[in-house]
């Protein structure tokens, strides 16, 4: 009855269809750094309109459903004249929606760092942005760093949420399949273990690179 | 280029799709958490070395997989096995399933956090087990872990759009119906996300409240 064959047939496939879960999930999560930080220097800055709009950026893409998101960016970026292709539009809502979530988690990590770091270096005359550069961020993401690596693991699986702008990623390819073969069971578990593999190699990096970070 | 003849015309299946959002939402969310109790009482009561590992594997296998594809396994690969579920009931045990381990490892740290003491002298005192549960450790762990519950329910909402994937007729899934009958796609996307933002921020404003005030309520009693 489970057939092992469709399987083992169609096991390469779709692991190859893995290398967009991988891209929009991780060149996401790059983005939502870059983002996040910005976010993140906004909401903590003095500046009450940057605060506002931090609030206002980090209040929408936690509130929107990411689906929505992707096909908002999907339909409403044309319209507004930007032709973009599906995959970058994915992986910029993607980034975009990471963002609110990483800046929260850096702003966290802000709080751990003791203020006199701050103060110390306004003494010795640095910059803003070296202030930023040199000693808060760096710090924050080392602090934060079990958090971001669960972030990416969210995001991997959120990226099976693409399908609907036709990006054949895992679950896409895996619809496909199973739609061709009639074996949806073992197909679409397949895919969800292809899934878990990816997170259980990424938790078990992140445990190692948390240990390399030890203080 | 805003039509809103549309949202007039279409208003009342999308009012339908709001209450079947709203129902998935809530009737999910409490099965959810009815087994999520389940699993952490499970998880600290029987210390059988096969009931952990099969607990362990169900919570990794759960949160490592997304919620789409555990949808799919559900609705589409579970007939094969002899279980065949309309779209509703499947999306509902779907959102019970992926939403279990969640509230599971939120009620587990909840149950960690009741002193022992109180325990002991609840035993000391001779309450039978089930008393000293009911009495004593779910208000006490209910003062912890209220923030962490209603901040993963609120989470929940949102995923309750995905459900639209295996065809419930909730409320993305109407907007859906709707754009592909009058190709207003940008209009709707549009609505359904400010929609989203406004229900999502109210839902957790209420839900901060209620957190307030059922922990003065609990702390009052205990």
């Amino acid at each position: 009855m489970f057939s092992f064959q469709t399987i083992i047939d169609n096991l390469p496939v779709l692991a190859a269809s893995a290398r967009y879960t991988l891209l929009i999930s991780g060149a996401g999560c790059l983005l939502g750094l870059i983002f996040g930080a910005l976010i993140c220097v906004a909401a903590v800055s003095r500046a009450p309109a940057a605060r506002a709009f931090a609030g206002l950026y980090v209040s929408f893409f936690r509130g929107v459903p990411l689906l929505i998101q992707l096909l908002l960016a999907f339909y409403l970026l044309p319209l507004v004249g930007v032709n973009v292709p599906a995959l970058a539009a994915a992986i910029f809502t993607v980034g975009l929606c990471a963002a609110a979530y990483i800046s929260e988690i850096l702003r966290g990590a802000l709080n751990a760092i003791p203020r006199g770091q701050a103060e110390a270096a306004i003494a010795v005359g640095l910059s803003p942005r070296h202030i930023w550069t040199r000693i808060l961020l760096p710090q924050a993401l080392k602090i934060s760093m079990p958090a971001l690596v669960n972030e990416l693991i969210l995001l991997v699986k959120a990226s099976s949420l693409v399908t609907v702008v036709g990006i054949v990623e895992i679950t896409r390819m895996s619809q496909a399949i199973a739609s061709a073969t009639y074996r949806p069971l073992e197909i679409y578990l397949t895919a969800a273990f292809l899934y878990l593999a990816i997170n259980l190699v990424i938790a078990a990096l992140g445990r190692n690179l948390e240990r390399r970070l030890a203080w | 280029m805003m039509e809103l003849d549309l949202f007039r015309e279409y208003g009342p299946a999308l009012l339908r799709g709001l209450g079947v959002t709203i129902f998935c939402w809530i009737v999910g969310t409490a099965c959810a958490m009815a087994l999520g109790f389940l699993l952490a009482l499970v998880q600290r009561g029987v210390s059988a070395r096969p009931v952990q590992w099969i607990l362990r594997a169900y919570v990794e296998f759960i949160r490592g997989t997304p919620f789409l594809v555990q949808l799919f396994v559900l609705y589409y690969g579970a007939p094969m096995l002899g279980l065949r579920l309309d779209a509703m009931p499947a999306g509902l045990l779907g959102l019970t399933i992926y939403g279990s381990p969640y509230f599971a490892e939120i009620f587990r740290a909840g149950l960690n956090a009741v002193p022992l003491g109180q325990i002991e002298a609840a035993r000391a005192m001779g309450f039978a087990p089930a008393t000293i549960l009911r009495r004593i450790m779910i208000p006490v762990m209910l003062v912890s872990a209220l923030p962490a519950l209603v901040n993963f329910s609120i989470i929940l909402t949102k995923e309750t759009v995905i459900l639209s994937m295996i065809t419930v007729p909730e409320i993305m899934f109407e907007t859906q119906t709707m754009m592909a009958e009058t190709f207003a796609f940008a209009e709707s996307t549009l609505v359904l996300a400010l929609f989203f933002w406004v229900f999502v921020e109210t839902i957790s404003r209420i839900g901060r409240r209620l957190e307030r005030r059922a922990t003065h309520y609990l702390l009052d009693r205990s």
